[in-house]
């Protein structure tokens, strides 16, 4: 197991009271896997990846029943030994916008050096040797290590920006909306050059790719989890939770996404919109948005349940998917909730 | 404009002013001169011109403050308590006056030149840049000699010259704000250049404007101090500035106390209480303190 | 009766070089041909796709359209009318008509109106209704777009959600009951789950309010759902236009080929095709004489280089500008 994560929680503290960004978010992911996880604007998932990153501010209070990466507790670690030891070397990330993360007034090349020389004792002429077999390995030619960020395009970019990612041949890296943003095409190309990438590896890299698009997770993920308002809705196999979804969150999102293979299909989109995070809501945070909301649902927070293996689910009318599946495919049924996107 | 939106308008500055510790002292202070202004007649037991006589009947020449005489009073014998009240008046609607008609040519001159940018825009800043490579005192002294000593010629010189730093400070707004893409939608859903320019971009530079409406009235205030202190203000029109300008005049700057302070405290304290209340509504102005 | 007729439309934008190097090394200004040659035509009623990836001209050419942008060449005829030889009241009756959805709803509503504001401007800016027909028709159309009139017309745009800015955005674009809308790409900046909303609102209302719609957008999986036509374009110059079924399922120009095959499908099960296709995509700077997809084209022929190809219909109602047909 490469990363495991039960029940973690970030949140902050801000004049107005406290935010539950993360509230309760249990997942793992193996070696050589590819996790995606889906979720919208606000569901947290910039918050997951800044506290697996260490990159939130002093102020958010964190604590889960378990963090650890290859069995080591995370959490025990202080920031110097994480900075040292996990970031980078072997948890790196692919920020969002990474277009714009690199700094305008340096050469390219020379960014992934320092990288490089800050974390290990290779040589200079070593570490350039390295970034350019890097830039090879994301398809970008060699010598563009030494032109600016602007010389570059987007895409162009953003795969500096994976390259940058692997320089140390870290075991997972978190790749946070890798390909918004950018065109279909050159989309397209950097999927299929990460695909490439972890098949010609000789050591294993994990991916947890975030992002909204549940058509670049479907295409890239072993498995795939379904992030709401700072919960793991469903979390499965990922022709699991495509063929048998059990959610009502997932059940909704199927049918919000056009496909130009399923030309004829009624778009249904989910009425409402995400809770406010600063609220104390009782139950299941997806119930006022939820077609099939009964009463329970408001009581307590659902429990994980694991209704197939490796197969969980954060909701306590699994019993009647079967019924669910074929109501959502209806758009009469979402449409029984008054409020406004 | 609509009466409510007249209201609300005075009722949101008012808040923006009160918002702050600066802001309220400030605004207290300016409301405190504004009232004396208004009142002075009511206020000062003397005319300005007044020569008074003491309790022994003699011309009461440059006696420090008495009971009778609270600050004191000139080497003419003159109050200098009323004066002060009457020269408040003038300070006060001078400063106001030159401020507010030196934004309006700032303001349209920063936004018609940002807004339409090319010829126009070249023309008018080029003329900008003039004024403000025009020595500040000189200018106006040159202004005032040209013109004439009376009150509005002392105001028009002040305005042909404060408006330059707003003219430069809101056409680089309104460009900014020109890019934006709801501009583009006013266009698109109909709006002449003039509706454009006055409905939908002022309204997003208020704080500026409002900004440097506080601004041009210290500066108008410290100009005319400047001014009438080196002989060049109105005769007939006491100021703050004016007194100090007989102060000197009499040779006595540096034995009558009572006579320097009072004028002299007041403009510190008038033009700090215009950048006090400037500094609330750049607060307010800071987008990042904007609610969203 | 063709409400929108497209004529070789061309929008080309020239940068000066510096003085410099116009001395010394007798640089001519560089055309950038944003839109270069588009013809189209539009019947009453229809929603017609205009997909591209980012650069490719389509919001050049929308802006063109709406009389936005000064053309640089070709004509636009609107219901028979030349849009460049109109009249200034003429052009106030085409501002009524034509129409355009924004896609940034955080950036193009103006942060200090309510909505009843917003909505209005286009009323009160061509001078149209009293103030109480003004009231009436603004609060009837916050209805229409799914925003409760009551709740809404005192908001500012800070004060609300993506969508309903969106919402807001529809309505002022909606308030003058256009009869020709473009909607560029409305939906990119919203979160997934409500686009759907914001989608069927569009289609919805286009079959109320009969109006036409130029959809344009990047997303090849939206514009297979909301549009009947479709149109391909490349770096300012249309490649393939046909009914949606049959430029997806059967694209014929190579560019066509290639995107549809690089769209990721919502299903893991299925396995896609790799678009057959080379290169990145250029600037339209200076381009070269013949199809502007010859850099990047895998079945590029000697042809290709120096004849620009001329859009020709291939299939009944599917046509294709290609040396290939």
């Amino acid at each position: 197991m490469l990363l495991r994560i039960k029940n973690l929680r970030t949140h902050y503290r801000i004049s107005d009271g406290i935010v539950k960004a993360v509230d309760g978010v249990s997942l793992y992911i193996k070696e050589d896997e590819v996790f995606g996880l889906a979720g919208e604007s606000g569901c947290g998932k910039s918050t997951l990846i800044r506290t697996i990153m260490r990159l939130i501010p002093q102020t958010a209070i964190v604590s889960a029943d378990e963090m650890s990466f290859r069995g080591q507790d995370l959490l025990s670690f202080s920031d110097k030994e994480y900075r040292d030891q996990i970031l980078w070397g072997e948890i790196s990330l692919v920020p969002q916008s990474a277009m714009n993360s690199l700094n305008p007034v340096y050469r390219v090349g020379n960014q992934i050096v320092e990288a490089l020389q800050a974390h290990t004792d290779i040589t200079k002429s070593e570490a350039m040797d390295r970034t350019e077999r890097l830039f090879k390995g994301v398809g970008l030619q060699p010598q563009l290590t030494r032109n600016y960020p602007h010389e570059f395009s987007g895409g162009m970019r953003q795969r500096a920006m994976i390259a940058m990612s692997l320089a140390l041949d870290p075991s997972l890296i978190i790749m946070d909306e890798p390909t918004t943003g950018l065109d279909v095409l050159v989309q397209e190309r950097i999927l299929r050059e990460l695909k490439e990438i972890r098949k010609k590896k000789k050591t294993p890299t994990s991916i947890f790719l975030i992002t909204h698009d549940i058509s670049v997770i479907a295409e890239m993920s072993d498995r795939i989890g379904i992030m709401y308002a700072g919960r793991i809705m469903e979390q499965a196999d990922a022709l699991e939770l495509f063929n048998e979804p059990y959610h009502p969150y997932t059940l909704g999102l199927k049918n919000a996404f056009p496909s130009i293979r399923a030309l004829d299909r009624e778009l249904i989109s989910i009425p409402g919109s995400p809770p406010n995070l600063l609220e104390d809501i009782p139950g299941c945070l997806f119930a006022f948005r939820c077609p099939f909301v009964i009463p329970e649902c408001r009581e307590a927070r659902p429990p994980d349940l694991e209704v197939k293996p490796d197969h969980f689910v954060a909701c306590i009318r699994t019993d009647h998917v079967e019924a669910f599946r074929k109501l959502a495919g209806d758009k009469k049924t979402w449409q029984s909730s008054k409020s406004t996107t | 404009m609509k009466l409510e939106t007249i209201k609300e308008f005075f009722l949101s500055q008012y808040r923006i002013i009160i918002s702050n510790r600066f802001g309220i002292f400030g605004g207290v202070i300016i409301l405190f001169f504004c009232l004396v202004g208004l009142f002075a007649p009511l206020i000062a037991p003397h005319q300005p011109w007044d020569m008074l006589r003491d309790a022994a009947g003699k011309l009461a020449i440059l006696q420090a403050p008495s009971l009778q005489f609270p600050m004191g009073t000139t080497a003419m014998g003159r109050d200098i308590f009323s004066q002060m009240v009457f020269a408040t008046r003038t300070t006060v609607i001078i400063g106001l006056v030159s401020g507010m008609i030196s934004i309006l040519i700032g303001a349209n001159m920063g936004l018609l030149s940002g807004y339409y940018g090319g010829k126009l825009d070249e023309i008018l800043m080029r003329f900008t840049d003039i004024i403000y490579g025009m020595p500040f005192l000189p200018f106006l002294i040159v202004l005032i000699a040209l013109f004439g000593r009376s009150l509005w010629f002392v105001i028009i010189a002040i305005c042909c010259i404060v408006w330059r730093t707003s003219a430069r400070v809101i056409r680089a707004q309104t460009l900014a704000i020109k890019q934006r893409q709801f501009i583009l939608a006013a266009r698109a859903r109909g709006c002449s250049n003039f509706r454009i320019i006055y409905g939908h971009i002022m309204p997003n530079i208020m704080p500026l404007l409002l900004l440097y409406t506080a601004f041009n009235i210290a500066w108008s205030v410290l100009a005319e101090a400047g001014a009438s202190f080196l002989g060049f203000g109105d005769p007939n029109n006491l100021s703050w500035g004016g007194m100090l300008y007989n102060l000197w005049i009499s040779g006595k700057i540096r034995t009558a106390w009572w006579w320097f302070a009072p004028p002299a405290i007041c403009i510190v304290l008038l033009v700090s209480a215009l950048v006090f209340v400037s500094r609330a509504y750049e607060e307010a102005a800071n987008p990042r303190l904007r609610q969203r | 009766m063709a409400i929108l007729e497209v004529n070789d439309l061309k929008q080309y934008f020239y940068i000066n070089p510096g003085l410099l190097a116009k001395l010394l090394g007798g640089k001519q200004p560089s055309v950038i041909k944003a839109v270069d040659g588009m013809t189209f035509s539009l019947e009453a009623g229809e929603i017609i796709g205009l997909a591209g990836e980012s650069g490719c001209g389509k919001s050049t050419a929308c802006l063109a359209i709406a009389k936005l942008r000064e053309l640089t060449g070709g004509i636009v005829h609107y219901k028979g009318k030349d849009i460049a030889q109109m009249t200034k009241s003429e052009v106030k009756d085409y501002r009524r008509q034509v129409q355009i959805i924004f896609q940034d709803p955080y950036e193009s509503l103006n942060p200090r109106f309510t909505a009843f504001d917003i909505v209005a401007e286009p009323l009160r800016a061509l001078n149209i209704g009293d103030r109480l027909e003004v009231s009436e028709r603004v609060l009837k159309t916050l209805e229409l777009v799914g925003l409760k009139p009551v709740e809404y017309k005192d908001r500012y745009p800070h004060q609300m959600s993506g969508g309903e800015r969106q919402r807001v955005g529809i309505a002022s674009a909606l308030v003058l009951e256009p009869e020709l809308v473009i909607a560029d790409e409305p939906l990119s900046m919203l979160d997934v789950s409500i686009r759907a909303g914001i989608l069927d609102l569009i289609r919805d209302l286009s079959d109320r309010m009969n109006f036409t719609c130029i959809y344009v957008s990047h997303d090849l999986s939206i514009l297979s759902n909301i549009s009947e036509r479709l149109m391909i374009m490349y770096l300012g110059q249309l490649m393939e236009m046909g009914s949606t079924r049959d430029v997806i399922t059967d694209p014929l120009h190579p560019y066509a080929q290639a995107l549809i095959s690089a769209v990721p499908i919502p299903d893991p099960a299925y396995k896609r095709p790799i678009p057959n296709i080379k290169g990145e995509i250029s600037q339209p700077i200076d381009p070269p004489p013949g199809c502007r997809f010859q850099t990047r084209c895998l079945k590029m022929m000697d042809i290709c280089c120096s004849d620009d190809p001329l859009m020709k219909e291939v299939k009944p109602g599917h046509f294709v500008a290609c040396h290939l047909y």
